[in-house]
């Protein structure tokens, strides 16, 4: 039982985690319509951040989340104007170029700064909490909560203020949002800085019950691109249940299958669904 | 057009002379050896062309089939004594035939989710090798790929295996020259165009993909083998999407969708990599900027921004002479299909 239950456990937390990183990904889609590659990019930038706010400058957990959060951002915005804003009208393959170009580059600026090694970001909670004969580590709890308020916070500003609205409304029907005097720049400043700052939270969370170095945003978003395609891209509710799918399938299979093969387990299961179902689980409404 | 050709036909003589010419004036042997690993880039980039240029399906598992080809000779040779040419005519077929299956199943998507579903299979190609220890070796990698040798002639020193690669690569930049030109590569470029007016032209869409997307991933392993015949080393991360992004660099510096255009990116890319080389681990904060200008102000590449020039002075000289009037953005259109 309790076996079960930590699998379980381990799929909520990985779940959590891709999903925010997907939700990220998924809405500037919805407005960009690109794939963005520099996505995995932001994730890790922000955990670096949080590493040396924490580390090196002894802020609490939380503070550093929170600074992490705004720096990618803030970074997000410049790379929205500086880059994909204009090559609005190019070709998709240029702004999926244009992104891998801030992708490396970004890596190489991380690995220039703090190196090519591991890095750790110790835990805020280390207690583990008891429940009968069932075990849980705080800190993923912390991280299934956390990931649950984000994502309840991000479904009620998108459906209940008008803010939210814009930006539902641009990934709708970009010209139709314009007529009625939405700005298209706000909308797009707006969404990359919430995108960014998922992705910076998610990092965060995740860091201390996993290692931080350069490459660590690639894995995370190979599979948050399975996941938006699994939930179809531009979908909210997609990208939640896609990340909890992988989460679980991953969790499950490193379990009951294999360890070794855990990675392969997302990308496999993307192939057979598309094999068979080629318009993704949930087709979107935003297209 | 008769002066158009000979044109062109100089261009290729001065470039050939010029690669053969190089081992001669090189000054050390590694700028040999540089040049003709940029050449066997150059082969792979030109497979990528022909789908993500030509056809307009941008293929992220590139390096993933290149990886497959060059697993092939590295593993028969090594390990089942297989001689490296029989090992080397079977990396092109084995890459194509994992090639077709993937376009049958990749290419029913479209756009970014094809490109996705696609990075997706190049990253399964990549573990499958990381993790197959007993078959492929694992991590550690092939080791002591013999070097490729006909008869008495053994292509052990640089210089004879640049000559081998730059064979295969006129080879290729030839039989690339006359698939372009055929009706095969036109309904190629319709794909590229438009799928629905390719569609509406008669021309069977699912069965266009495929044939390109597997020629392509022929091309790959074919590059593939001569990388394991020249390096004589393979490690899993052949396979890895970076080595993609490289290619797609190549492809777009040069031009993407001309015929050239892959060579001479991969070739000048390589160099600028290798003058970089002084900044060690940190290039990739000049090259990723420089990637990101490139697709902002040189969208079109080396050759293609050159196809536009030539094709915008040609419209303005007929236009001068009253003859009938072409529109300058069209014509550079076409300009970059037949460059």
């Amino acid at each position: 039982m309790n076996i079960f239950f930590q699998q379980v456990l381990n799929g909520l937390t990985l779940g959590s985690v891709y999903s925010l990183v997907a939700l990220g990904l998924t809405l500037v889609y919805g407005i960009l319509h690109i794939p963005n590659f520099a996505h995995g990019a932001f994730f890790m930038v922000g955990a670096y951040i949080s590493f040396y706010v924490a580390g090196d400058l002894g802020a609490n957990f939380w503070v550093a989340m929170i600074v992490s959060a705004a720096a990618v951002a803030v970074m997000a915005m410049i790379s929205e104007r500086l880059i994909f804003h204009p090559l609005r009208n190019s070709p998709a393959l240029h702004d999926m170029i244009a992104a891998i170009g801030l992708l490396l580059f970004l890596e190489a600026v991380v690995q220039a700064i703090w190196g090519a090694d591991f890095h750790r970001l110790p835990a805020p909670y280390t207690t583990i909490l008891r429940f009968a004969d069932l075990t849980a580590p705080a800190q993923r709890v912390l991280i299934i909560g956390a990931a649950i308020v984000l994502m309840i916070g991000l479904q009620i500003f998108l459906r209940r203020t008008t803010t939210g609205s814009t930006i539902v409304a641009t990934a709708q029907n970009r010209e139709g949002a314009a007529l009625v005097g939405i700005s298209p720049l706000k909308v797009s400043l707006l969404t990359f800085a919430i995108s960014g700052a998922l992705a910076a939270v998610a990092a965060t969370l995740f860091a201390p019950i996993n290692l931080i170095y350069p490459a660590m945003g690639h894995l995370v978003i190979l599979k948050a691109f399975v996941i938006i395609i699994l939930g179809g891209m531009g979908s909210i509710p997609g990208a939640i249940v896609g990340g909890m799918v992988i989460g679980f399938a991953e969790s499950f299979g490193a379990f009951y299958i294999s360890n070794n093969y855990k990675d392969i387990i997302a990308f496999v299961l993307l192939v057979f669904i598309l094999s068979l179902r080629p318009q993704g689980l949930f087709p979107s409404e935003v297209r | 057009m008769r002066v158009d050709y000979r044109m062109e036909y100089v261009f290729y003589g001065i470039l050939l002379l010029a690669a053969v010419a190089f081992p001669f004036f090189a000054t050390n042997e590694y700028q040999v050896y540089v040049m003709a690993l940029a050449f066997i880039w150059a082969i792979s980039a030109m497979g990528l062309n022909l789908i993500a240029g030509y056809t307009g399906q941008l293929n992220l598992a590139h390096a993933g089939f290149m990886a497959i080809g060059a697993y092939t000779v590295g593993l028969l040779t090594v390990d089942y004594g297989v001689p490296f040419w029989l090992a080397f005519l079977l990396a092109g077929p084995i890459a194509a035939v994992v090639g077709f299956f993937a376009g049958i199943l990749s290419l029913r998507l479209k756009t970014h989710f094809f490109s996705i579903f696609t990075l997706c299979v190049g990253y399964i190609i990549y573990l499958l090798i990381e993790k197959g220890d007993s078959f492929t070796h694992g991590p550690v990698g092939v080791i002591g790929i013999p070097a490729p040798s006909i008869g008495p002639l053994v292509f052990d020193t640089t210089t004879s295996v640049y000559f081998l690669v730059l064979a295969f690569l006129v080879l290729t930049i030839w039989v690339m020259r006359r698939l372009v030109r055929s009706i095969v590569g036109r309904s190629f470029v319709a794909i590229r165009n438009s799928d629905d007016l390719a569609e509406a032209l008669g021309i069977n869409l699912m069965r266009t993909k495929v044939l390109a997307f597997t020629l392509s991933t022929f091309i790959a392993g074919l590059s593939g083998g001569l990388f394991a015949g020249f390096v004589r080393f393979l490690g899993p991360d052949l396979a890895r999407e970076y080595h993609t992004f490289d290619l797609i660099a190549f492809v777009l510096v040069g031009g993407i969708g001309t015929l050239m255009g892959p060579v001479l990116g991969a070739v000048a890319l390589t160099w600028v990599t290798q003058s970089l080389q002084f900044l060690e681990n940190y290039r990739m904060i000049v090259f990723g900027p420089m990637l990101i200008l490139l697709v902002m102000f040189f969208p079109h590449g080396i050759i293609g921004t050159f196809g536009i020039w030539m094709a915008r002075r040609r419209a303005n000289a007929g236009k001068r002479s009253n003859t009938q009037a072409v529109l300058p953005s069209r014509s550079g259109e076409e300009a970059r299909a037949n460059a």
